[in-house]
C-alpha cells in the first residue's frame, strides 16, 4: 500500500471515517505517521474544548474564591483543593466508575405527569465523560492561578477606581479581570501545556476506546505492543507533542503580547 | 493483604526516586552550565525535550527501551554464536541466557525488576524537571555573594561547595517542592507500567467479576478509588504543611521577602 492510499484511508481513522481495519502487519513508517497523527485530533479536541470552557469555570470559581461571601468562598476552596490535591489519573476512575453507576441506579426525573429517564449511556463514553473531567481538572488548576493573580493586583488601581466612582461592577470588568489575566497569563500558558499533555491519558486510564478510535497514544501503544519496537512509535509521537506544544506557546505567546501591548517595555 | 502492600510500593517508590531525581537534576543543572559546549547542549536538549513530551509517553519509552537495551548487551556477551537477526520482523528474539530477568528466577525478582525499571522512568523524567528548577536556582544566587568569596581567596571549587550550594536550596525549595506534588500525583501510573499498585488492587478487589475471582459483593470500585483519592489528598496536604515548614526554617536571615521579617 503506498503512502498516499495510507492517508486516504487512515487520516480519519481515529473519528470513525475510513478503513475498518487497522493495519495488522508490516506496519511502515507511514502507517504508524499516519495513524497516530489521526489519533492526535482527539488530543486537540480535548485541548481545545477543556480549555476554551474551563476557562469560564475557573474565573468563576476564582470569584468565588475571592470573594467575602462564604456560601461562595467555601464551596470553591474545597473544589481547589480536591482538584489539585489527587492525582488526575484517580479522578479519571472516579469520574468514570460514577458515570457507569449513575445508569445502575436507575436515574429518572419525575415532572408530576410525566417521567423523564435522562440517557447517561453517553456520559461512559469518552468524547464527553473524559471531557468532563478534563474540564473539571483544568478549571481547578486554573482557578488557583487566577485566584493568586486576583490576589497581586495593586492595591492602588483598585483604589484609584474607586476614587473616580466605578461601581463594583465596573471595578471587576475593567480593572481587576484584565489585570488578573496579564498577571496569569504566563503561568496559564504552562497548564495549557500540562492539560494538553494529560489529554494523552484518556484511553489509557479508564475510558475504554470504541471500535478502536482511540487518540495518538493509543495507536502509538498499539504500534509498540505489535512491533516490540518502542523506538519508531513513541519518537513519533513524541514529535508531534513537541510541535503542538511549541505551536501552544506561539499562540499564548500571541496573547500576551496583545494583553501587555500597553505596558512600556523596557 | 497485597492491597495494604501495595501502598508500601508506592510510597517506597516515592522515597526511592528521590535521591535519583536529584542526581539526574544536579547533573542536568551542572552540564547546563558547563564551559563545554556539547556537555551544554546536551544539557539543554534533555530537559527541553523532556518538559516538551507527555511524561506518560516516558514512562511507556523508557522502561522498554531499557529493557530492550540491557537484553541486547548480555545477548551480545553471553550468546556471541547465536547468528539470527534480533530483529525478526515484529518479534524481538534474545537467547534464553540473555533474557533479563532470566525467565527461571522467581516472581518476586520480576517483580523488582519492574519496579526498578520504573523508578529509572520516574527519575528520567523528573530529573529533567529538577534540573530545571536547580538551574535557575543556581542562577538567582546574588553575584555578591559568590564575589565574596572570591574575594576571600576561596578556590572555584570552594566557592561552589561552600557558597553557592547551601545558598542555592532556599530558591530551589519551592520549585522542588511543586515538583514533589507532581511525583506525588504521578504515581498512579505505575499500575501503567504494569507494577501491582493501588489502583490495580482497587480495580481487582473492587470489581464484582475479574481475571481471577468472582467476588459475592457488586461494583465497588468507586467506593475504593473515592478512598485512593482521600489518601492522595491526605498526602499532599501534609507535604504541603511540611514544606511550609521548611520554607519558613530556611528563609531566616535570607536576602528574600520571607527572610526580612
Amino acid at each position: 500500500m503506498s503512502c498516499y492510499e495510507t492517508i486516504t484511508s487512515y487520516a480519519f481513522r481515529s473519528i470513525g471515517y475510513g478503513e475498518r481495519l487497522l493495519p495488522k502487519t508490516d506496519f511502515t513508517l507511514c502507517d504508524q505517521f499516519v495513524l497516530i497523527g489521526s489519533g492526535m485530533i482527539w488530543n486537540v479536541y480535548f485541548a481545545v474544548l477543556a480549555l476554551s470552557l474551563g476557562f469560564f469555570f475557573a474565573v468563576s470559581l476564582a470569584v468565588g474564591r475571592s470573594s467575602d461571601n462564604p456560601i461562595a468562598r467555601i464551596p470553591a476552596h474545597a473544589f481547589i483543593f480536591v482538584i489539585r490535591g489527587s492525582p488526575l489519573f484517580i479522578q479519571f476512575f472516579l469520574i468514570y466508575e460514577a458515570f457507569v453507576l449513575i445508569p445502575k441506579m436507575g436515574w429518572g426525573i419525575n415532572l408530576g405527569f410525566i417521567e423523564i429517564t435522562v440517557e447517561t449511556k453517553w456520559l461512559t463514553k469518552a468524547w464527553l465523560g473524559a471531557l468532563i473531567t478534563l474540564f473539571l481538572n483544568t478549571a481547578g488548576y486554573t482557578a488557583n492561578i487566577f485566584y493568586g493573580a486576583l490576589l497581586s493586583i495593586p492595591k492602588g488601581d483598585i483604589e484609584a477606581a474607586l476614587a473616580i466612582g466605578m461601581s463594583k461592577r465596573q471595578i471587576f470588568w475593567r480593572i481587576s479581570f484584565p489585570t488578573m489575566l496579564r498577571l496569569a497569563w504566563p503561568s496559564y500558558t504552562n497548564e495549557a501545556i500540562f492539560l494538553f499533555h494529560a489529554t494523552a491519558l484518556v484511553f489509557f486510564s479508564s475510558f475504554p476506546a470504541w471500535r478502536q478510535e482511540g487518540d495518538s497514544l493509543y495507536y502509538a501503544s498499539y504500534f509498540a505492543d505489535k512491533t516490540f519496537n518502542p523506538f519508531v512509535p513513541y519518537p513519533i509521537i513524541a514529535l508531534y507533542f513537541i510541535c503542538f506544544t511549541l505551536l501552544i506557546i506561539g499562540l499564548f505567546g500571541f496573547v500576551n503580547k496583545r494583553l501587555n501591548r500597553h505596558i512600556a517595555k523596557n | 493483604m497485597s492491597f495494604y502492600f501495595s501502598f508500601v510500593v508506592v510510597l517506597s517508590l516515592l522515597a526511592l526516586t528521590v535521591p535519583f531525581i536529584l542526581l539526574f537534576g544536579f547533573t542536568g543543572a551542572l552540564a547546563q552550565r558547563s564551559g563545554f559546549a556539547p556537555i551544554r547542549w546536551f544539557g539543554t536538549i534533555y530537559t527541553s525535550m523532556v518538559r516538551g513530551v507527555p511524561d506518560i509517553i516516558f514512562f511507556l519509552f523508557v522502561p522498554i527501551a531499557m529493557d530492550q537495551g540491557i537484553e541486547i548487551i548480555r545477548h551480545k556477551i553471553k550468546c556471541s554464536d547465536w547468528s539470527e537477526p534480533i530483529r525478526q520482523g515484529n518479534d524481538f528474539v534474545v537467547c534464553t541466557a540473555a533474557k533479563m530477568p532470566l525467565s527461571s528466577s522467581p516472581q518476586w525478582v520480576h517483580e523488582t525488576y519492574g519496579f526498578m525499571l520504573a523508578t529509572i522512568a520516574f527519575a528520567v523524567v523528573f530529573g529533567a524537571f529538577a534540573a530545571n528548577t536547580i538551574h535557575g536556582a543556581l542562577a538567582a544566587v546574588p553575584k555578591g555573594q559568590l564575589e565574596t568569596g572570591a574575594a576571600f581567596g576561596m578556590s572555584p571549587r570552594q566557592i561552589f561547595r561552600r557558597i553557592h550550594l547551601p545558598q542555592m536550596w532556599v530558591y530551589a525549595l519551592p520549585g522542588l517542592s511543586n515538583l514533589w506534588m507532581i511525583l506525588i500525583k504521578a504515581s498512579p501510573l505505575l499500575f501503567l507500567l504494569g507494577v501491582e499498585d493501588i489502583v490495580y488492587w482497587a480495580r481487582e478487589l473492587g470489581g464484582s467479576k475479574t481475571a481471577r475471582f468472582a467476588y459475592p459483593h457488586g461494583d465497588w470500585r468507586f467506593g475504593y478509588f473515592l478512598f485512593l483519592l482521600v489518601f492522595y489528598l491526605f498526602l499532599t496536604w501534609i507535604s504541603e504543611k511540611f514544606f511550609n515548614r521548611i520554607m519558613h526554617r530556611l528563609s531566616r536571615g535570607q536576602n528574600t521577602a520571607a527572610g526580612m521579617s
